[in-house]
């Protein structure tokens, strides 16, 4: 079904924003904690892991919402490089948003570590318990987070170019 | 107009070089904060990552296995808990019954063909698993204090007992110049040097060093820390029997032990008094405080490391069950992260601490 206005409808907007902020906070909560050994460590990790469920929820609820609603069309005239890099990129934040929760629970399962969100609560493992599937899924959950923030960064910039540089509708689609 | 073919690449009409600077500025300053977040821009930060170096550069070839207490056998029973837990802590593995363990034993050296008489501290490791999946991880040493109570000071006592890499042996000055700035280790230095030896795992008492908070049904958070005692009697030896009996010394003693028995501990509670310390593990509370008997473990065999189910679990100590929380002992966050480190090695470096027969399937 397509998107019947230039923007998104207030649902997508909302899921986006949203997420945009917890993503953000997910990506620098991540190398933070990995990269301190203060009592702050402790804290960063108890948020990473149900800040990490929360976000795998709300992107599946926004991949429906994309699916229902649509996306408004690109502006006719923008060039098809960048028409293109616009798709290109939004496929690989989709993936990457599904990729990294998955990747980090498989990990945490892998590396037969309890996946505990909150209190008793806690996610069954979903990967068998062995030391070398851990240590591919842990080294592709840093590499694959690099790689979201850097896409992320892209998409800022993208948007950020939109609104100040060409002065299209596409900023606003999501505001 | 500077900017045209710039603008014309962009498909832009108009000049475009404003809103790239802007646009620049974000993402150099998105990028900037990412970078010192992740400690790129400050190398002198201590990490878990360096504490983690620093370890496997004290001697031996430590790749595959753990960076510390790399010498190890693993161990499985049982906690058979008496229920008085329950009145100070929510704990599911404190309420009456039996929880399989899965455990571990180990000398506190990094070098993993140490010889057991390498050191005398000696530690337990355990995962006791409730029904309700909920497990609780802890690691426990034989000396009744530790020696540094700040992740600083373990870092540099650490670096003091790295090999120079030139003459392979540590620098001479490096212990002594540490003991003389750290004057809270002395405690643990001179229980080192005269605790009387043993030949076994089994006669030691493991103690949780840093304290820990027990919260019960009301909520009511108390200080404790833990003691697994020893209910087999301490075997005095010489340093010199004990290395005359090899490398395999301990886990030779501990399989025949077990082949005669199980072996036990009782698992005590010990309660703080209020201004007894929780943040510094340097510093014992009073023989006199008050214990709550938790159960006893029940150690059933041992199997060697390398195909051991002890292997691949982190002892992480913040992997806790509800009703147990960490206390304000800076230590504990550091050892998580450490462990952390440690365990993401040598899970990728497994090729290089190879299995003797096929991995047993655990879960």
């Amino acid at each position: 079904m397509s998107s019947t206005g230039k923007r998104f409808s207030a649902a997508q907007r909302i899921v986006h924003w949203f997420m945009a902020v917890m993503i953000v906070a997910m990506l620098f909560i991540g190398i933070g904690m990995v990269s301190t050994l203060k009592p702050q460590y402790w804290t960063l990790v108890s948020i990473h892991k149900p800040l990490g469920a929360a976000i795998f929820l709300l992107v599946i609820l926004r991949l429906g919402l994309r699916l229902w609603k649509g996306a408004p069309p690109l502006p006719l005239d923008l060039p098809r490089w960048q028409a293109a890099a616009a798709r290109a990129s939004h496929l690989m934040l989709y993936g990457l948003m599904f990729a990294m929760p998955l990747v980090g629970w498989s990990m945490l399962s892998a590396g037969g570590y309890p996946v505990v969100l909150w209190g008793p609560m806690r996610l069954p493992p979903i990967a068998p318990h062995n030391d070398q599937l851990h240590a591919v899924l842990r080294s592709a959950h840093t590499w694959l987070a690099l790689l979201l923030f850097a896409t992320i960064l892209m998409h800022v910039a993208a948007a950020l170019f939109h609104a100040l540089a060409r002065k299209d509708d596409v900023f606003e689609s999501m505001t | 107009m500077a900017n045209a073919p710039l603008s014309r690449l962009l498909g832009v009409q108009g000049p475009v070089g404003p809103a790239l600077l802007t646009i620049g500025l974000v993402v150099a300053s998105a990028t900037t904060l990412f970078a010192f977040t992740a400690g790129w821009l400050t190398p002198t930060r201590l990490t878990p990552t360096r504490v983690v170096d620093a370890l496997g550069r004290r001697g031996g070839d430590p790749i595959g296995h753990r960076r510390n207490h790399s010498k190890g056998v693993c161990f499985t029973g049982y906690f058979e808990a008496t229920g008085a837990g329950s009145a100070i802590s929510t704990a599911p593995m404190f309420v009456a019954g039996r929880y399989p363990v899965v455990g571990r034993f180990a000398i506190g050296v990094g070098d993993p063909a140490a010889s057991d008489a390498a050191t005398p501290v000696r530690s337990m490791a355990v995962r006791i698993t409730a029904p309700d999946g909920q497990e609780w991880r802890s690691g426990m040493n034989n000396s009744p204090v530790f020696v540094v109570s700040t992740p600083e000071a373990f870092y540099a006592l650490t670096l003091a007992s790295d090999l120079d890499p030139k003459t392979g042996k540590p620098d001479a000055g490096a212990m002594g110049a540490f003991i003389a700035g750290h004057p809270e280790s002395a405690a643990f230095f001179s229980w080192a040097k005269s605790a009387p030896w043993t030949g076994s795992f089994a006669d030691k008492t493991y103690n949780s060093l840093n304290a820990f908070r027990f919260i019960d049904r009301q909520g009511v958070s108390r200080a404790v820390r833990w003691a697994m005692e020893a209910v087999t009697p301490a075997a005095s030896i010489s340093l010199d029997t004990l290395k005359a009996r090899g490398p395999g010394a301990l886990a030779n003693d501990l399989q025949h032990r077990l082949a005669a028995g199980a072996l036990r501990w009782r698992l005590n509670a010990i309660l703080a008094a209020p201004g007894d310390p929780t943040a510094n593990s340097t510093l014992a509370w009073p023989a006199s405080r008050s214990k709550v008997a938790l159960g006893t473990l029940v150690v059933q065999s041992a199997q060697a490391e390398a195909n051991g189910p002890c292997r691949d679990y982190n002892f992480d100590p913040l992997i806790l069950p509800t009703g147990i929380a960490p206390s304000d002992d800076p230590l504990l966050a550091a050892r998580s992260a450490s462990y952390a480190v440690s365990f993401d090695r040598r899970t990728a470096e497994a090729a290089r601490y190879p299995r003797t027969t096929a991995p047993e399937s655990s879960r």
